[in-house]
């Protein structure tokens, strides 16, 4: 059964050429009209199916915010109309409401009353709302004190209480640090698994391409192309950049390869020596291994650090997406385990795997079995990929088993964090480091 | 119409808490909190009482104490107090509301009633201070006094519908606002609170009696001043007033409350 569907849309506003002209108009017994109709969407057509996931793509002022606006109820549509399956929940706006001077706790409750939750249901998700948002400490200080990254997260957690059948979300999640925004996405994620339709919108087809497996793309309040994610993000992309293409006229290309001699043998890079001398370095700044991050398993063993370090095997708190690297797992067991290996993974903000190994492989012709309370260590030598701007997040597991049949011994998410502060070299998930470029 | 009360009914916790909020708010950071909501409305009583009753003396044509100008100004001063208030409230709550009218798809009906809630509330203290001053003076007029309820509400009634119109009509003309507090300052002179109407010449009577305030006005002052049940004959022209407002301000907020959210 389809959950939204939208036939013939429109919506105009009203433009009156003075303030004059509408006091006549709404005071003339005749059915004269004195104002202009403004259109700022047209004819769209589409419909979603339960559980799917729609991304809303499109330049400013192309009316985006504006049919999500109609679908979920604020404003009215000139023409057409809107079928919706389900209760609506709109994110348009986080942190609608409330008051700087009340506590966090208060406002969370006119918040959630404002959604239409009862006070006794408020009182019962309170618990919850307040553990999503880590306010625990401050959440009786009034929202005055606290950040806007904190209002946000507060925000979120009150407007995704209760799950709703259809969820629309307005870039709001574009503030907030990139810890929360993974977790926000994992929210919208989870919501999704249990059925939830999706209607999301972003300039960023990066996020869309994460949550969602549709897209529109408005253009003028038009619909220029409804449909699959791929085929309509990469035309739509292609478009933006044709229209950059014109505005930005491109010098005439260096070909700086060829100024610099490399040797293939030091499987580096090519272009590193030249770019880390330049502001295009890809810097990665680590953050320190979460203890406090307790993680999961069933307790056989336990990951006792996480170390990312350099070249020169030292840990490091900065990387150059590039060189090499040594990721140090350590870990120690609680019991004595059989078959034991270690593994990593490396997300993006999104929760993405870009990338990870195990040790599964390098040891299945000689299972380990360790003892109890050994300690041990994971080392996996790699060429870090040139990274996008944003934060990415290393998971680390102790499992044991077989590669297929396993059990996860230690499981801990957000093991490290690093940041990368300029990956504008990269297009893409990764940038590969290239061992040769040539042009003939 | 039954529908709009149900969704009232179905958003009570929201009103209940939005309009405790709202009464928090002005007092909350000060030391003396809830102290200033009962001091204000003391102040201007006794101010009143103490200026009227022993520097100017101002006599009542049928005065028969030294309180009771002051006893017949507060009777009209303080209520006048709550329909300005509900009026001034009401003016602006589209809007500075303007931002969840536009992101949030909630009953718009909830606003209005927040605001003439949150007044009456006020008012409530206020009425509340009159009451125990009248006690200690001894003009406590007894058990009539509960005929100022079905006054009270007519008051309330009518401010309502008006500002409906009003909050309505400011967000696409914004000249309301300023207009207000210009025609309630007229309209102010133009009740017979600080003067009795039998004062002023018969033509100017004429014209005061128009106004469907003077009746609610002379109906509290009868109260507190004689102890006299309020003649209902002479409220009947307010009360079809007020219904008139009520209708035709729920017929405009019907038809441009679409319109009015494209407009914010």
């Amino acid at each position: 059964m389809d959950s939204i569907t939208v036939s013939n849309l429109g919506k105009a506003y009203l433009h009156y050429s003075t303030p004059w002209s509408r006091i006549t108009e709404w005071l003339s017994p005749f059915d004269k009209k004195k104002h202009s109709l403004k259109w700022v969407l047209k004819s769209i057509n589409f419909s979603v199916s339960a559980g799917e996931a729609v991304g809303i793509i499109g330049m400013n002022g192309a009316g985006k915010s504006t049919l999500l606006k109609l679908i979920s109820g604020t404003t009215r549509p000139s023409t057409g109309t809107i079928e919706l399956n389900g209760a609506v929940s709109a994110l348009l706006e986080l942190g609608l409401g409330f008051h700087p001077e009340f506590s966090g706790r208060q406002n969370c409750i006119v918040a959630a009353q404002l959604l239409g939750i009862t006070e006794n249901e408020v009182q019962q998700l309170l618990p919850e709302i307040i553990a999503f948002s880590e306010l625990e400490e401050c959440i009786d200080d009034p929202i005055r004190t606290y950040s806007t990254g904190m209002q946000v997260r507060l925000a979120f957690a009150v407007a995704t209480a209760i799950r709703p059948e259809i969820l629309i979300v307005d870039e709001a999640l574009a503030v907030g640090d990139a810890y929360f925004q993974r977790k926000c996405f994992a929210k919208i994620k989870s919501f999704q698994d249990r059925g939830t339709t999706l209607l999301f919108v972003s300039h960023d087809p990066g996020s869309i391409r994460a949550l969602c497996s549709k897209v529109i793309w408005l253009e003028n309040g038009q619909m220029r192309k409804f449909g699959d994610v791929k085929g309509v993000l990469d035309e739509y992309t292609a478009s933006t950049y044709a229209k950059e293409q014109m505005l930005v006229r491109t010098e005439p290309e260096k070909l700086i390869g060829s100024e610099f001699e490399y040797s293939t043998d030091k499987k580096r890079d090519c272009r590193l020596d030249f770019i880390n001398h330049t502001n295009l370095r890809n810097d990665l700044e680590i953050s320190d291994f979460y203890p406090q991050n307790m993680g999961w398993g069933d307790g056989t063993s336990k990951v006792t650090d996480v170390l990312l370090c350099d070249k020169n095997g030292r840990p490091a708190n900065w990387i150059i997406g590039g060189e090499n690297v040594s990721l140090v797992i350590k870990a120690k067991t609680m019991t004595t385990i059989e078959n034991v290996a270690a593994g990593f993974q490396v997300r993006n903000k999104f929760g993405q795997i870009l990338f990870g190994d195990n040790t599964f492989l390098t040891n299945i012709d000689n299972p380990l079995i360790f003892e109890k309370d050994r300690v041990f260590e994971a080392i996996f030598n790699f060429m870090m990929p040139i990274l996008p701007q944003g934060l990415y997040s290393i998971t680390a597991a102790v499992i044991y088993g077989s590669q297929k049949n396993h059990v996860v011994s230690s499981w801990m998410d957000d093991a490290v964090m690093f940041e990368s502060h300029n990956g504008i070299a990269v297009s893409g998930l990764v940038g590969v480091p290239m061992i040769n470029i040539e042009i003939k | 119409m039954l529908k709009q009360l149900n969704t009232i009914f179905t958003h009570r916790n929201f009103i209940y808490g939005s309009v405790r909020q709202d009464l928090a708010i002005r007092y909350k950071k000060s030391i003396f909190g809830v102290f200033w909501l009962i001091l204000q409305p003391l102040s201007t009583i006794l101010v009143y009482t103490i200026v009227f009753s022993q520097v100017m003396q101002p006599r009542l044509p049928d005065a028969k104490g030294p309180y009771d100008f002051s006893i017949f100004l507060c009777s009209g001063l303080l209520t006048w107090a709550l329909f300005a208030d509900i009026l001034n409230r009401s003016q602006s709550m589209f809007t500075e509301n303007a931002n969840l009218l536009k992101k949030l798809n909630f009953p718009r009906i909830c606003i209005p009633v927040i605001e003439v809630t949150s007044a009456t509330l006020t008012f409530c203290f206020t009425i509340m201070i009159f009451f125990c001053f009248l006690i200690i003076l001894g003009h406590f007029p007894g058990f009539v006094v509960m005929s100022i309820l079905p006054i009270i509400a007519l008051q309330i009634a009518l401010a309502a519908s008006l500002g409906l119109t009003l909050g309505v009509l400011n967000v696409f003309f914004r000249d309301i606002g300023h207009a207000l507090a210009v025609i309630l300052q007229f309209w102010f002179w133009l009740t017979p609170i600080v003067y009795p109407l039998s004062i002023i010449p018969k033509w100017a009577q004429a014209i005061v009696n128009l106004n469907p305030m003077t009746a609610v006005v002379i109906a509290y002052q009868n109260v507190f001043t004689q102890g006299s049940i309020p003649s209902f004959k002479m409220l009947l022209p307010t009360f079809i007033v007020t219904l008139l407002t009520l209708f035709a301000s729920l017929m405009l907020y019907s038809k441009k409350s679409n319109e009015m959210v494209d407009e914010l």
